[in-house]
């Protein structure tokens, strides 16, 4: 009883003062990035492919180059479940560690770390994500969201649904349907496709499928009974597929469904079998394996057996999207080393400059191996979005292939809304806007 | 042999009835209160504040309101997160209507409406009783979620449907919003913490809280002494939502800077419900020792392979991490199924008899 006790009693005592030993360890010359990732929980089956796209690129950056102009990228992954709370706990953790940019991979968690990025002076880079709003650099000139945020693929996915009906003025009297993630991430789509069904006089309906997303009955029979002539998802993890599975239930026509570009992997597709057949996504990067990066993948970092993942597991769209971002994030950095110096590990406010002042031009793709793999963005300090070309890819059962050219966003429609939504939200936060013209 | 009231007399009625009779208990308490508002804010960096120590306090103020009306009352309550929504957004909405408002007075508006909605959803509990109950409030937690969710008015007409903490001052100095630094924040969440601990310890020694634990104990006994139970369940259900929603205020104000739905889901209820049953139900001390289990145990799992060395991959440590955690919430709760405030009172009792135990 006694010796019973006194063990409870240690057990206690390291519980209670275990965490006070949790420290922030020291920093080496190397650049830091945090990697915010969920390989486990519902959202996994989206975030360990994008999660193994990033950290085979940086070891391929180390491996065939030692780094980003010879200072070498390190890393640490942090869970986040794809929760908030746990998404802040990970970037306070892993900020003290001089990072220089973070990438939140969840829309969520972006809205936590946008407040944050001017105080901590971290880069918020939300490739294709988080508040479209914060694509006007003015007044946040710590986020990026470069190359096209939600509101710019919405409005290529309307173009592209116009261009299939035969131009745009077709799309009167249609009907489509958006289907979302009932969180700010889905949210975000709907004030431009509401504006674009008015200007379009398209029926638009906004169908919510709240977190986790695996119970979608109601929502399937609701698009049963619309019938809709088109239908747009903005789904995340499960929900993707339980969509694609019931879509394919009820008869929807595949071809006529389509998914932004986190709706759109073979994580999504596979389950449903040959119901998935003929699904469409949004992207802006090619799927597979074709590219000379993927061969310097296979050959300095699976070869040596420092892949994350599988080998086969290379190509599909999350791991291709992955493998953009680290490599978006890294000419940043290559941007920001230029300038201020080679061989020395940048500090946050040089890799912002360098995000600010990034011009990947068809040139420099070319030489990275990534040739028609992405298209080239320029970010200014004006638009840290960009407004880059969308792509159409479709599911055949075995494999995703494009089906579109490089379709434009409406930039005309788009921006005037993304100036009129930051001053909300900067005001918001207390922002007053910088003029860009004072900078260098 | 310290640690015993041997020649401690009580001769006032006053000091008969003091919340810590014991002069060492009294000195103890002061010092912790006084460590804890001086230590951390000097010496802890802003991962431990803005990471641990402000979601700890936060959660033992949530606790401590679902303990008045779970440990105390003896009503089985699963609305927690929808309670602490309710505050979270009713702050949001003053706070952004009435901007010269001060947020202190805001948090206190925000916890009356939640005490509102509490009362609203707290009548059911005159008919059912016991995990029916659970699940009538269970339906306040879905609702009240779904409507901050479905209604834009509620979150400005952000087209995110996330609301955000403004910016806002309490004596000149940053409270809330981005420039609001963590020693702060700390400082008035604690503080806010220190005062309704205080309130709740008085509410349960008075009449109120003997009528709580009548109707908890037996209602129908309680009934026939006097006690009314639609006004004691009412005001359990009013007290504790006021206590939640002002917690659900300074999750979003002083915590998390913004928030969406997704911030208060059932989860949230859960884990408040897990920190009063493992803390120990009916006990003030137990719901803040509930809450440091609940919000430390993760923390130190996570970072303890990292310590120790090991690498192993993320997935893997979270599978660990949960597992261990599951395990360690059921040892506690065989070894003493009363809670760490039960395990702290033994300890206390074996004190006053060392060196000398019969």
């Amino acid at each position: 009883m006694r010796i019973r006790g006194m063990w409870i009693g240690a057990l206690a005592v390291t519980l209670a003062v275990g965490p006070l030993a949790a420290a922030v360890s020291a920093q080496g010359k190397d650049v830091f990035i945090p990697l915010l990732v969920y390989r486990t929980g519902p959202y996994a089956p989206s975030g360990i492919p994008i999660a193994n796209g990033f950290v085979d690129y940086f070891t391929l950056l180390n491996e065939r180059d030692g780094g980003i102009n010879g200072v070498k990228v390190a890393w640490e992954e942090c869970e986040t479940q794809y929760d908030t709370k746990q998404g802040v706990e990970c970037y306070e953790r892993l900020k003290g560690r001089s990072a220089v940019l973070v990438n939140p991979y969840s829309t969520g968690i972006t809205y936590q770390l946008i407040p944050k990025a001017p105080v901590d002076k971290v880069v918020v880079f939300s490739m294709g994500y988080g508040m479209s709003a914060a694509s006007d650099g003015h007044w946040f000139p710590w986020v990026f969201n470069f190359p096209t945020n939600y509101w710019s693929q919405a409005s290529a996915v309307i173009r592209y649904i116009g261009n299939q009906e035969g131009g745009l003025e077709k799309l009167k009297g249609k009907k489509i349907v958006h289907i979302f993630h009932n969180s700010p991430y889905g949210k975000e789509a709907n004030s431009t496709l509401e504006e674009l069904s008015k200007k379009y006089q398209f029926e638009l309906t906004l169908l919510a499928v709240d977190h986790p997303g695996q119970e979608q009955g109601a929502t399937w029979l609701q698009v049963r009974r619309i019938n809709p002539d088109w239908i747009f998802m903005s789904g995340w993890g499960v929900m993707n597929q339980v969509a694609i599975k019931e879509a394919a239930s009820k008869g929807v026509r595949m071809d006529h469904f389509i998914g932004n570009w986190w709706s759109a992997n073979d994580s999504d597709v596979v389950p449903a079998g040959d119901g998935a057949k003929g699904y469409k996504g949004a992207t802006f990067h090619a799927p597979g394996t074709n590219f000379k990066v993927h061969a310097e993948i296979a050959k300095f970092v699976y070869d040596k057996g420092k892949g994350a993942g599988k080998k086969e597991e290379m190509g599909t769209p999350l791991y291709n999207r992955g493998v953009v971002n680290a490599m978006l994030s890294a000419e940043a950095i290559r941007t920001a080393i230029a300038r201020y110096g080679n061989k020395q590990a940048p500090t946050s406010e040089q890799v912002r400059w360098g995000f600010e002042n990034l011009n990947l031009t068809e040139k420099r793709l070319d030489e990275m191996g990534m040739k028609g793999f992405t298209h080239p963005i320029k970010v200014s300090c004006e638009d840290h979005e960009g407004g880059g070309p969308v792509l159409i890819q479709q599911w055949d059962g075995k494999k995703w292939s494009v089906v579109s050219d490089w379709i434009p966003v409406m930039r005309d429609a788009v921006r005037p809304k993304i100036e009129a939504a930051a001053v909300d939200e900067g005001k918001k936060l207390g922002y007053t806007p910088r003029d860009c013209s004072k900078e260098k | 042999m310290i640690y015993r009231e041997a020649g401690q007399f009580k001769t006032s009625y006053a000091a008969d009835q003091a919340i810590f009779p014991i002069v060492q208990d009294r000195v103890l308490v002061t010092l912790g209160i006084l460590a804890a508002f001086v230590v951390p804010p000097l010496v802890a960096n802003e991962y431990w504040l803005q990471a641990v120590l402000i979601p700890l306090t936060i959660y033992a103020l949530a606790a401590l309101g679902l303990n008045l009306l779970t440990g105390y009352a003896g009503q089985l309550s699963l609305g927690t997160g929808g309670f602490m929504a309710v505050g979270a957004y009713a702050a949001f909405k003053l706070a952004t209507a009435f901007p010269w408002l001060n947020i202190l007075v805001v948090f206190g508006l925000a916890g009356l409406m939640a005490a509102m909605v509490g009362i609203l959803f707290g009548i059911p509990s005159l008919r059912i009783k016991g995990f029916y109950l659970a699940v009538a409030t269970l339906a306040a937690q879905f609702f009240l979620v779904w409507l901050f969710n479905k209604v834009p008015w509620f979150v400005n007409y952000a087209s995110s449907g996330t609301i955000t903490a403004p910016p806002r001052t309490v004596l000149g100095v940053m409270v809330t919003g981005p420039q609001a630094t963590a020693p702060v924040r700390y400082v008035a969440a604690l503080g806010v913490l220190a005062l309704f601990a205080l309130v709740a310890k008085n509410l349960v020694r008075g009449r109120m809280g003997r009528s709580w634990m009548a109707i908890r104990d037996r209602d129908i006994a309680a009934e026939i002494i006097g006690v009314r139970p639609l006004r004691t369940k009412l005001l359990a259900f009013a007290i504790s939502s006021f206590y939640c929603g002002v917690a659900g205020a300074e999750l979003v104000f002083l915590y998390l800077g913004s928030a969406e739905t997704l911030a208060f889901d059932i989860t949230l209820s859960f884990l408040v419900l897990f920190m009063v049953i493992i803390g120990g139900l009916g006990s003030i001390l137990g719901s803040l020792l509930g809450a440091a289990f609940i919000v430390l145990i993760p923390i130190f799992l996570t970072n303890a392979p990292h310590h120790l060395g090991l690498a192993l991959p993320v997935a893997l440590q979270k599978q660990i991490e949960l597992m261990v955690f599951g395990a360690l919430i059921i040892f506690f709760l065989i070894v003493e199924p009363h809670g760490l405030a039960r395990l702290w009172q033994i300890g206390k009792e074996k004190l006053r008899l060392w060196p000398f135990p019969h």
